[in-house]
């Protein structure tokens, strides 16, 4: 392996279609008009000395060694600020250009450290090098090179001996990240890189690793590099953090990491990063990894090292022995949005194949489900609908439910680059986010509605744009159903969805609600961006729908700038859901039902594959609860701590004969276990993830298995120990696999890939090369279709024994459940999950800032720290679940999507009340009643007002129930639930599916 | 009955406050007028009174005076020791050709009535009456070059800015003044501030900006509030806001303080510290004629330069062109400082001697003692010798000879400087106000005070010269504006033209 070396042209390339033709030393070349002519000079393998320059920022010249002389012209311009000409003659080497190159150099080697502590990695030495000196006349009294070094950052070191002053860090600071924490203090001699007048660790800096990525020299430096020593080979892969999937380079020394440096050639992050994926990686190496297999017959026994062998044979004959006492659907499997679409595809192969049902569901039930149900519903396809660098053509923005700056940090700084050229933004979230306002940035409106309201919210602006006459009428009467949109259009202006009636529920003002639609519809490119604070509500394919129906009315679809964007949570949850980890969806999103599909599979596999959809993980909860699934392979996902009504789940787990984990560290999950299987990190997988732009990126192994198996070796193990025979030689033949079976893909391959860097699906004989943009002349599902979104509250309501709203969310330093990052240096940032609250809610209990507060919902109370805060209204509180200390799921209900099930994780009434003491045991109240019974009626309920009595709505509600709904679910919905309780269409449709079974 | 005590800071500084409020509290129905100088400082405070046959002038007036004053019967022109006659018929003044300085020291600088009674708001009317095209053409006819030291002609530079496309574009006044020796901005803005928001006013309609800019030095208070006031009067009178003189044009202007840094002067800096940054150069292209203030097209011209439009539009292009010589036409703003017998503002067309201002105008040294060097156009000027005394004070002639004109400030130093000294301060003040984004700048002024100090205390002496003069070429040839670029300008003209001092040796003296 060798060291990857991206080329460095100096300033970034124009984006002019104008050729201009110049000459260079006397060599020819055509270059965009605006390329500045150090980029030509570049392109034409002349590589002009230079330091502060660097083709990630926009020319700034200062240090003045890349001069050059044009003909024609005065003086020794310097060549990154020079753009090219038509007929230009350009000399960047001559005896006057030499001189004053050197002369540059002596002066900063007048105040440079003789030898550097990174060695050749300060480009100082090596350009002085490179133009002929290594020594400077000044006797130069005065020098910076007593300065301290700042260590306060955990991962890198600040030592201004070695800054030359060439502002890189700051402008990296200001253009790439948008953070503005660094600047230069002083002026002149006494000019240098400050933090703002603070250390590092107490300033502004969110540690993204621009700044180190920038400097040229040993100023900003990777402690690791320090430590371990210069890297001497590279592997391009990918972050396993969230769903904006940065790609890396990995370099090695030896075969220890020594850093991951952002790629500036991948596609989703342009050579940037965040502090998760540049410097928290290190719980891959971390002592609390589990690497070899561990069994017990019981979750109070001890755990017992074994040899794979045993271990899956122990798995295997526990799996078996239920299903002959239980039958084929008592065991089921939960796929990972953590692992690779090669191990999602082998574990739901497993299930469908091995174990013969269709019990297979993900980690996305809880997240992104409703963008699956609402997107296909409207669109045709369940995915974002942009690529990443489609946001820097908007004009409007509209953020809904989503903290990028926080959980999608690497997007919200392309975001924000676009709103510092112009773009307008509309914040719609209950929290006063950081893109309200943050330097650079001031949002046009912020609609600070109620946690459980997005859909008043949506609907009201929804009517303001048809009321008012701001439709796009072209792009509807073109892309769209027109009955669908004539339905929608009749019910979207009824006076229930104007903002002035909405008003009440949303508490958003109706002027400013009309003023945000009005900026939205006027919008020559408007984009949306979401995240789970649309999802994970009861409403929350309701939402997504609605905002369909927002992109749609105003014309805004099939093109760059515009779009539906779903932000996605993690690494690879748009892969998760694109490989087939529903119950009621094989990979590539068809249904189970459809026997044309099913054909492929059992031809492929030589099986016959069940017809009906399996269950979803609440159902397998209940059914677990009620006796009747027994065995369950969980694989990279906690749902013991990130799953709703905790108590529930841990019911559930604990109900079970059979629970096998495979994971790197014994979560809370495994305390329930009785076979765990010790999981390979990212580092150590060969594979792809797919992020949020449905973009497909190359994960490479950088070290070898520290468990001594692939994951997908292990599951395939486990299947072929079941009885039905798997195995693959590599990422690559799975990858051949799903290409052969899922159109989407059918042009995808790892050889392609390696090629090509990534693609982005669908990829195959229409789109060879990817789909940057979807739904361009046509949507997926030919024409464009509107949904009713009527408004229903939840049923989480604010009572008088639980007053307050909770919401949740994350921050930037800690990563979901924290399994990770909790094993890294970040917590240096967040030591614990803090409640926020509102000043006059905090005076009512008597509570003061940084104090401990019981936080009790009906459903259980936990303990944590209060902070006083304006960013969350009278009313709203606010926490994060990083850390299981704290359980804030604990509290959290088992209300969901009336769709999919996704958890409404955003909406919680609670109560909370001074605590004289810190986190002790966490209280898990029992709910009396049917729990899975109570969520049916509900459920039905709901769907039954999504559809127009005008239109029978009956077969619509009983289509979906047979489309989504596990067959116990339906049956349940006949025999137990009392018809008094259903709404008269839920009666009907009930009717319906019995005429039709 | 009108008594006329300037109220410009220099004649302040030297008393005439007091003496305006000893007249007040003694001379019974005295109308005191806070005019502006009239630039002869050597004779401020100067008292002028309104008689039948004009205006009488006093001076240098201090309150110990007054009675003596009072006793001479100065209200109606009586003689005194410090009588001066007539003020018209001072030779120092009337000997001058006043254009851009016409009303300064003359009018009430508040009264929008005596500025129109003196020729004020002729130009913006005619400006008003035709287009931007013909606007632009009078100015570049008339050949004004930009006053703030670059000499760049000001109609292409509106030209550019006329050309451009934007739905925003400004007009930023530079009156960040700080060259040594310089006050030309201070005393126009403080005598006739109307005249600087009329050139502007003409500018924005020129160009089609709606937006002005003034970027006023913190060290100039006075200035400061005169045009503040004067701003508020031209709003309250209708030819500031959405209707020029009731026109179709819209203009606002603004003042922007500065916060006391030379760099700032330097028209990118100045764009930076406007948009409220730190006042650091910026790279050029852009030009900011095309991406300038907020990244919007923008004329950037310097205060004498806007205050000699309306002149240009009220006169005509001809007539300001006759002046002057060569390319350098018009009149300059000379500014006498230093070690001189009769400092102040001297406004002549280009072309005359340094002899005929230094001597001529300036009287010789305060000390008595001989010339030994002028410096020319701010602390990065030349020194040169009384040999140089011939040049004519004009752009070309000026960099023929190896200087500049700059802002027009002239500088003059006795006999007992040392130029070694002078050089070492031309690289202490640019490590002292470079704003240290170029590494020329940054590292190379400290270390060119570093090794002046070597030439001085006679270490290795040709070699740190040779030194010297190698960082020299680096700065002029690899700064990035004319901070460093002209740093060299003032240590290389003292070693060339006074290589005595640069031996090693102690001083002759």
């Amino acid at each position: 392996m060798t060291m990857i070396h991206e080329h460095d042209f100096g300033t970034p390339a124009s984006n002019k279609s104008e050729q201009v033709s110049l000459e260079i030393d006397g060599t020819s070349i055509t270059v965009p008009a605006d390329t500045s002519i150090m980029r030509a000079a570049s392109m034409a393998g002349i590589d002009i000395p230079k330091l502060c320059s660097t083709d990630r920022l926009k020319a700034f010249g200062s240090c003045r060694l890349c001069v050059i002389q044009v003909d024609g012209r005065n003086g020794t311009p310097s060549s990154c600020t020079t753009p090219v000409a038509d007929g230009m003659k350009v000399v960047t080497q001559s005896e006057k250009l030499d001189r004053l190159r050197k002369g540059v150099m002596e002066l900063y080697l007048s105040d440079h450290p003789a030898e550097c502590a990174t060695g050749d990695e300060c480009e100082v030495h090596g350009v002085a090098k490179k133009i002929g000196i290594t020594t400077s006349r000044y006797a130069a009294t005065t020098t910076h090179l007593d300065l301290a070094k700042d260590e306060s950052n955990p991962y890198f070191t600040f030592d201004s001996t070695e800054c030359i002053v060439c502002n890189r860090c700051v402008r990296a600071c200001d253009e790439v990240q948008g953070t503005f924490a660094l600047t230069i203090e002083n002026r002149g001699f006494e000019a240098r890189v400050s933090s703002s007048g603070t250390s590092f660790i107490e300033s502004e800096c969110v540690s993204c690793g621009a700044c180190v990525q920038a400097c040229p020299t040993g100023a900003l430096t990777e402690k690791t590099l320090l430590t371990i020593g210069a890297p001497t080979s590279s592997v391009i892969t990918t972050c396993a953090y969230c769903g904006v999937g940065c790609s890396f380079k990995a370099e090695m020394r030896g075969d220890k990491l020594v850093r991951m440096v952002p790629l500036k050639d991948g596609g989703a992050n342009e050579g940037h990063s965040c502090v998760k994926g540049r410097f928290a990686y290190g719980y891959a190496t971390h002592s609390d990894r589990i690497t070899k297999p561990m069994i017990r017959n019981a979750i109070t026994d001890p755990w017992k090292e074994v040899s794979w062998e045993e271990a899956i044979s122990f798995a295997a004959t526990g799996l078996k022995k239920i299903q002959a006492e239980s039958g084929r659907n008592a065991i089921g499997g939960i796929t990972s949005s953590r692992c690779t679409n090669e191990e999602v595809f082998v574990v739901q192969k497993m299930v469908r194949a091995a174990f013969a049902n269709n019990n297979v569901d993900t980690c996305a039930r809880v997240c992104h489900s409703p963008t699956g149900y609402g997107l296909g519903q409207a669109f045709g396809t369940s995915a974002g609908t942009q690529d990443f660098e489609s946001v820097e053509h908007s004009d409007v923005i509209m953020l809904i439910g989503a903290n990028p700056t926080s959980a999608h940090p690497v997007f919200a700084s392309r975001m924000k680059k676009a709103l510092r050229k112009g773009a307008q933004l509309i914040v719609v979230d209950p929290r006063v986010i950081a893109l309200v306002r943050t330097p650079g940035v001031v949002a046009a409106h912020h609609l600070q509605l109620m946690p459980g309201t997005n859909v008043a919210v949506i609907n009201a602006l929804a009517h303001v744009i048809v009321t008012e006459g701001l439709a796009k009428k072209d792009f509807i009467d073109t892309r769209c159903e027109e009955k669908s949109f004539k339905e929608w259009e009749a019910f979207i202006s009824l006076p229930e969805n104007s903002p002035e009636t909405l008003e009440a529920s949303s508490r958003v003002p109706a002027e400013e609600i009309r003023k945000a639609a009005r900026l939205f519809a006027s919008a020559p490119n408007g984009s949306i961006y979401y995240g789970l604070g649309v999802t994970e509500h009861s409403q929350g394919s309701t939402m997504v729908m609605g905002i369909a129906n927002l992109a749609m009315v105003t014309g805004n679809i099939g093109r760059k700038g515009v779009g539906v964007n779903p932000l996605r949570g993690q690494n690879n949850v748009q892969g998760s859901c694109d490989m087939g980890s529903f119950p009621h969806e094989l990979p590539g999103y068809r249904h189970i039902s459809n026997a044309d599909t099913r054909k492929i599979f059992d031809d492929k596999w030589g099986v016959t594959l069940d017809a009906e959809p399996g269950m979803r993980i609440p159902n397998m909860f209940d059914a677990a609860i009620a006796g009747d699934y027994r065995g369950l392979y969980v694989q990279g996902e906690d749902i013991a701590q990130s799953d709703p009504n905790t108590s529930h789940v841990h019911a559930a787990l604990r109900a079970m004969d059979m629970v096998i984990v495979q994971d790197l560290f014994l979560n809370e999950t495994a305390k329930f276990a009785h076979v765990f299987l010790p999981g390979t990190s990212f580092l150590e997988k060969d594979g792809t993830f797919t992020n949020a732009e449905r973009r497909i990126n190359r994960v490479r192994p950088v070290m070898k298995s520290a468990t001594g198996k692939s994951e997908y070796e292990v599951t395939c193990d486990l299947a072929t120990a079941m009885g039905y025979p798997m195995s693959y030689s590599s990422g690559a033949e799975i990858m051949d696999e799903i290409a052969a079976t899922t159109p989407t893909f059918a042009g995808v391959s790892f050889k392609k890939l390696d090629e090509v860097g990534s693609l982005q699906w669908p990829c195959n004989e229409a789109n060879p090369e990817g789909t940057p943009t979807m739904h361009l002349e046509t949507f997926m599902r030919g024409l464009g279709q509107f949904n009713r979104t009527p408004y229903v509250a939840t049923d989480e309501k604010a009572t008088r024994k639980f007053p307050l709203l909770l919401t949740t969310g994350r921050v930037l330093s800690q990563y979901n459940v924290g399994a990770q990052t909790r094993r890294t240096a970040n917590n240096i940032w967040h030591t614990e999950d803090i409640l926020d609250l509102h000043e006059s809610d905090a005076q009512l209990r008597g509570i003061a800032d940084g104090s401990w507060v019981k936080l009790s919902s009906r459903v259980g109370e936990t303990i944590m720290r209060a902070r006083i805060t304006d960013e969350v209204p009278a009313g709203v509180v606010y926490t994060t679940f990083h850390f299981p200390e704290s359980g804030a799921n604990v509290i959290t209900t088992d209300f969901s999507d009336w769709a999919t099930n996704c958890p409404e994780y955003k909406v919680t009434a609670v109560e909370i009340s001074p605590s004289a003491q810190g986190p002790g045991a966490m209280i898990e109240t029992h709910i009396d009643g049917d729990v899975q019974l109570a969520s049916i009626i509900r459920m039905i309920n709901q769907i039954a007002a999504n559809f127009p009595v005008s239109d029978a709505p009956e077969v619509k509600v009983a289509h979906h129930i047979v489309q989504f709904w596990t067959p116990v679910m339906i049956e349940r919905l006949h025999k137990d639930v009392d018809k008094s309780l259903l709404s008269p269409i839920a009666v009907k449709a009930l009717e319906v599916m019995l005429v039709t079974q | 009955m009108k008594i006329y005590v300037p109220g410009d800071s220099a004649a302040i500084s030297v008393g005439a406050d007091e003496v305006a409020q000893a007249i007040a509290a003694k001379v019974n129905g005295a109308t005191i007028i806070r005019n502006g100088s009239r630039g002869a400082l050597w004779l401020e405070p100067m008292v002028e009174i309104e008689t039948d046959k004009g205006r009488t002038a006093y001076g240098p007036v201090s309150v110990s005076d007054i009675d003596s004053l009072i006793a001479a019967d100065f209200m109606h022109g009586g003689a005194h020791p410090l009588s001066l006659g007539e003020s018209e018929k001072i030779e120092w003044l009337a000997s001058q050709d006043r254009v851009t300085f016409k009303r300064v020291g003359i009018i009430d600088p508040l009264s929008l009535a005596d500025y129109e009674a003196h020729g004020g708001l002729v130009g913006l009317r005619r400006a008003i009456s035709i287009n931007s095209a013909e606007i632009i053409e009078e100015v570049t006819q008339s050949g004004v070059r930009g006053r703030g030291g670059a000499g760049f002609p000001a109609g292409i530079k509106w030209k550019t800015v006329a050309g451009a496309v934007s739905d925003q574009k400004y007009i930023c006044c530079n009156a960040d003044e700080g060259d040594s020796g310089t006050f030309a901005d201070r005393m126009l803005i403080e005598g006739d501030p109307f005249t600087l928001i009329e050139g502007m006013t003409i500018a924005a309609i020129a160009v089609g900006a709606t937006q002005g800019i003034v970027y006023l030095r913190s060290e100039y208070p006075y200035a400061i509030k005169i045009l503040q006031k004067a701003i508020d009067i031209a709003h309250a009178f209708g030819w500031l806001g959405s209707s020029i003189l009731g026109s179709n044009f819209a203009f606002d202007l603004k003042i922007r303080v500065g916060a006391g840094s030379y760099v700032c002067g330097e028209e990118t800096a100045m764009l930076e510290s406007i948009e409220g940054k730190r006042g650091v150069v910026r790279a050029k292209p852009p030009l900011p004629a095309l991406e300038g203030l907020f990244g919007k097209p923008t004329v950037i011209n310097n205060v004498l330069t806007l205050s000699t439009i309306p002149a240009v539009m009220a006169d005509g292009a001809d007539a300001y062109k006759a002046r002057g010589v060569g390319r350098s036409l018009g009149t300059q703003v000379f500014q006498l400082a230093g070690n001189i017998k009769r400092g102040g503002i001297v406004e002549k067309p280009f072309g005359i001697s340094i002899e005929e201002v230094v001597n001529g105008y300036g009287g010789g040294t305060l000390t008595g003692e001989p010339i030994r060097a002028v410096q020319i156009g701010g602390p990065l000027g030349a020194y040169f010798g009384t040999d140089k005394f011939e040049t004519s004070l004009d752009y070309e002639s000026m960099l023929a000879a190896g200087g500049m004109l700059g802002h027009g400030g002239i500088v003059v130093f006795d006999d007992s400087v040392d130029l070694a000294q002078q050089a070492r301060f031309a690289m202490a003040f640019c490590a002292l106000e470079s704003c240290g984004k170029c590494t020329p700048c940054r590292l190379g002024s400290t270390r060119g005070v570093e090794t002046i100090d070597l030439i001085i205390q006679g270490v290795k002496v040709d070699e740190n010269k040779k030194l010297l003069l190698d960082l020299c070429e680096v700065m002029t040839d690899g700064s990035l504006c004319a901070m460093g670029g002209l740093t060299p300008m003032p240590v290389k003209s003292a070693m060339i033209n006074f290589p005595e001092d640069f031996t090693g040796e102690v001083s002759r003296r």
